[in-house]
C-alpha cells in the first residue's frame, strides 16, 4: 500500500508540498523506516525476558521523541488553536518522557544478582 | 540564528545511534543500566537540536508544557507500585498516542492547503492509528485497574460492528484526502476511530492485556514513524520503528506463550463466558485430590534438595512475593537449591513477573525462562506453583481437545512432587480443568497465597 501511494506523490508532487518532498526523500525514508524496523526486531528479539517490562517504558520512553513533531509545529504555526493543539502534544510526550525514563532506571536497579560483590541493598523491599 | 541543519543532522545521528545502544544495553541486567541513560541522553540532544533549528516565538508555552510534563511525570514514576505497572503503561500509551494523534491534527490543519496526496493520507492513517490507540489504552486502563469489569464485552456481529466502524473511520479518512479543505471531517474521522478503539479493547478479556499492551505499544511507535514520514524527520522514523518493532515483537512472545494468534487475541472474545468443560464442577468433585496442610509441606521442603517454585499473576494479587521469598531464603539456609521458573505470560504484561521478584529482593540468577527450566523438573524433587494455574496443565501437551492444547506450559508435572497452593478448585482463566490436580505426585494445599505461605515459613522456622 505505501508503495501504492509512493507512486501517487510522485504524481501530484507538482502541487506545492508544506515541506520540500521530493520522491527521493520518500524512498530514503522508506528505506530508514525498513531498515529500522529489522533492526528493531533484532534487538528486542535480544533483549532477555528478566527486561521486558522496564523495556516496554523505554521504548515508551522512545517514541514520545513525537515531541519533535509537535516542537516543529509550534515553531511553524501562529493560529491559536494549533498553538494549543502542539503544546499539548509537548506536554503529553514530556510527560512520558520523564516518567519513563526515571521508570526504566527504577525498574532495572530492583535487578540484582546473588553474587557477593554486587550487594547494594537498594531500598528495603515494599 | 537557527542552527545548520547539516549540524542538526548529525545531532540526530548521534540520537539515533544512543536509542539503538540503549535497546542494546537492555539485553543483559548486567549493562541495562545504561539502557535508560543512553536513550535520556539521545533524547536531549534530539530535543536540543530540534529546539536549536526551529525558533519558536511563545517560549512561555513551552516552557508551560515541559513543566506539566516534569510535574506529571515525575511523581507518577517515583510512585507507582510494581503491582500497577501495567496500569502506567497504558497509562502513558494513551499520553503518547494522543499526542501524536493531535499533532497529526495540527499538521493537518496547518499543511492541507499545500500538502500532497502521500503526505495527506499518512496523516490521516497517523491520526486514525493515534485515536484508536488512545481509546484502547484507556480502555487497557480501566480493565487494569479494575474501574470495569475485565471479562470482554461481547455481542453478536461485534466483530462485525467493530470492523465496520473502522471501516467508516478510514473511509472519511479517504475523503479528507481527497477533500483536504473540508476540515469538518476530521473529527469524524477521529470520533469513528475513537470508537473502534474503545470497542476492540472492551471486547478482549483482562487476562489478554499482555498482549493488548504490547500491540498498542507497537501502534504508538507506527504513528510516531509516520509523523516522521510528514515531516520528513529521519530522527521519528527510527524511533517510531524501533518502537513499533518493540511492539510486535514482545506482542508475538505473548501470544506465542499462550498458542493463540494476534486475531484470537484481538477479536477473538476470549473468556467471555465461564467454559463448562467435561461437566465443570460436577466432573471436578469427583475425581478425589489430595490435599496437606503447611506443616506437612514444610516436612516435604525439608526433605527435598532442588525446590523450583512457580508463580503466577495470583501471587501478586495476594501479595506474597515477600512471603516466597521467606521460604526460599530458608530452604535455602538448609542447603536446598531454590529456582524460580517464569511463564512468559506470567503477571500482566511482559516481563511483568520478574520485576515483581526482584523487588522482593529474589536475585535474578535465580529467575529461570520457561525454556530453561522445563527439561529441569524431571530432576527437581519439589515444584511449588502459587498462583499459577492454566500455565501448569499438562492437558496442553496431552489432551486435544483441551482449550489449552498446545499452548506452551511450565512441565511442574515432570517433578518428583508437585506442590499446588490454590484458594479452590476453580478452573483458571481458560475455563479448563487443571488436569495436574489429580496426578499421584500433586499435593494442593487450599488458602489464600500468604497465609499458606506464612504458615510454611512458620512451619520452616520451628523446624
Amino acid at each position: 500500500m505505501i508503495l501504492e501511494l509512493a507512486v501517487n506523490a510522485t504524481v501530484t508532487s507538482s502541487a506545492p508540498a508544506a515541506i520540500s518532498y521530493t520522491s527521493e526523500d520518500l524512498v530514503t525514508n522508506l528505506l530508514v523506516f525498513i531498515m529500522a524496523t529489522f533492526l528493531g526486531v533484532e534487538l528486542i528479539r535480544h533483549v532477555t525476558r528478566l527486561l521486558h517490562t522496564p523495556l516496554m517504558a523505554l521504548t515508551n520512553a522512545i517514541s514520545s521523541v513525537s515531541m519533535i513533531a509537535a516542537l516543529i509545529v509550534m515553531s511553524e504555526t501562529t493560529d491559536q488553536t494549533l498553538l494549543i493543539l502542539a503544546t499539548a502534544g509537548v506536554a503529553l510526550a514530556s510527560t512520558n518522557i520523564i516518567s519513563g525514563f526515571i521508570l526504566v532506571e527504577r525498574i532495572v536497579r530492583l535487578f540484582k544478582s546473588n553474587k557477593p560483590k554486587e550487594k547494594p541493598k537498594g531500598k528495603p523491599a515494599q | 540564528m537557527t542552527l545548520d541543519p547539516t549540524y542538526v543532522l548529525a545531532l540526530y545521528v548521534a540520537a539515533v545511534v544512543l536509542f539503538i545502544l540503549s535497546l542494546r544495553f537492555m539485553s543483559d541486567v548486567k549493562t541495562s543500566r545504561w539502557g535508560g541513560r543512553s536513550a535520556a541522553l539521545g533524547m536531549a540532544i534530539g530535543v536540543a537540536a530540534t529546539l536549536a533549528a526551529y525558533t519558536i516565538q511563545r517560549i512561555d508555552l513551552l516552557i508551560g508544557a515541559i513543566l506539566i510534563g516534569f510535574v506529571v511525570g515525575t511523581p507518577i514514576a517515583l510512585r507507582v507500585a510494581t503491582t500497577a505497572l501495567p496500569q502506567r503503561t497504558a497509562v502513558s500509551q494513551a499520553f503518547g498516542s494522543l499526542a501524536v494523534a493531535l499533532v497529526g491534527a495540527a499538521e493537518f490543519y496547518d499543511y492541507h492547503t499545500t500538502a500532497n496526496t502521500f503526505t495527506l493520507s499518512v496523516l490521516s492513517a497517523e491520526m486514525i492509528l493515534g485515536f484508536l490507540t488512545f481509546a484502547g489504552s484507556c480502555i487497557a486502563f480501566a480493565k487494569l485497574q479494575e474501574l470495569i469489569p475485565g471479562r470482554p464485552f461481547v455481542y453478536p456481529g461485534k466483530n462485525f460492528v467493530s470492523i465496520a466502524i473502522l471501516l467508516v473511520s478510514a473511509a472519511v479518512g479517504v475523503f479528507l484526502v481527497a477533500e483536504p479543505s473540508q476540515t469538518f471531517a476530521l473529527p469524524i474521522m477521529a470520533a469513528f476511530a475513537l470508537l473502534f478503539g474503545f470497542l476492540l479493547v472492551m471486547g478482549i478479556g483482562g487476562a489478554d492485556m499482555p498482549t493488548v499492551i504490547a500491540i498498542l505499544n507497537a501502534y504508538t511507535g507506527m504513528s510516531a514513524a509516520a509523523l516522521g514520514f510528514v515531516l520528513n524527520n529521519k530522527l521519528l522514523i527510527v524511533a517510531g520503528s524501533l518502537d513499533g518493532s518493540s511492539g510486535f515483537v514482545l506482542a508475538l512472545i505473548m501470544s506465542q506463550a499462550m498458542n493463540r494468534s494476534f486475531t484470537n487475541v484481538l477479536f477473538g472474545g476470549v473468556g467471555a463466558k465461564v467454559v463448562k468443560v467435561e461437566g465443570g464442577a460436577a466432573a471436578t468433585q469427583a475425581r478425589p485430590v489430595q490435599s496437606l496442610s503447611a506443616g506437612d509441606v514444610a516436612t516435604i521442603l525439608e526433605n527435598a534438595r532442588s525446590v523450583v517454585i512457580v508463580p503466577g499473576y495470583g501471587m501478586a494479587v495476594a501479595q506474597a512475593q515477600h512471603t516466597i521469598k521467606e521460604v526460599s531464603d530458608l530452604l535455602q539456609e538448609k542447603g536446598i537449591d531454590v529456582k524460580y521458573g517464569i511463564h512468559p505470560v506470567a503477571g500482566r504484561m511482559p516481563g511483568h513477573m520478574n520485576v515483581l521478584l526482584a523487588e522482593a529482593n529474589v536475585p535474578y540468577d535465580q529467575l529461570w525462562e520457561m525454556e530453561k527450566i522445563n527439561p529441569i523438573f524431571p530432576e527437581t524433587d519439589v515444584a511449588i506453583v502459587v498462583g499459577a494455574n492454566d500455565v501448569t496443565n499438562p492437558a496442553a501437551r496431552t489432551k486435544p481437545d483441551s482449550p489449552l492444547y498446545g499452548m506452551p506450559i511450565m512441565n511442574v508435572d515432570k517433578a518428583k512432587t508437585v506442590v499446588f497452593i490454590k484458594r479452590s478448585m476453580s478452573p483458571g482463566f481458560s475455563g479448563s480443568d487443571n488436569e495436574l490436580f489429580y496426578l499421584p505426585n500433586t499435593w494442593m494445599v487450599f488458602g489464600d497465597a500468604k497465609k499458606v505461605l506464612s504458615d510454611l515459613v512458620a512451619a520452616l522456622k520451628a523446624s
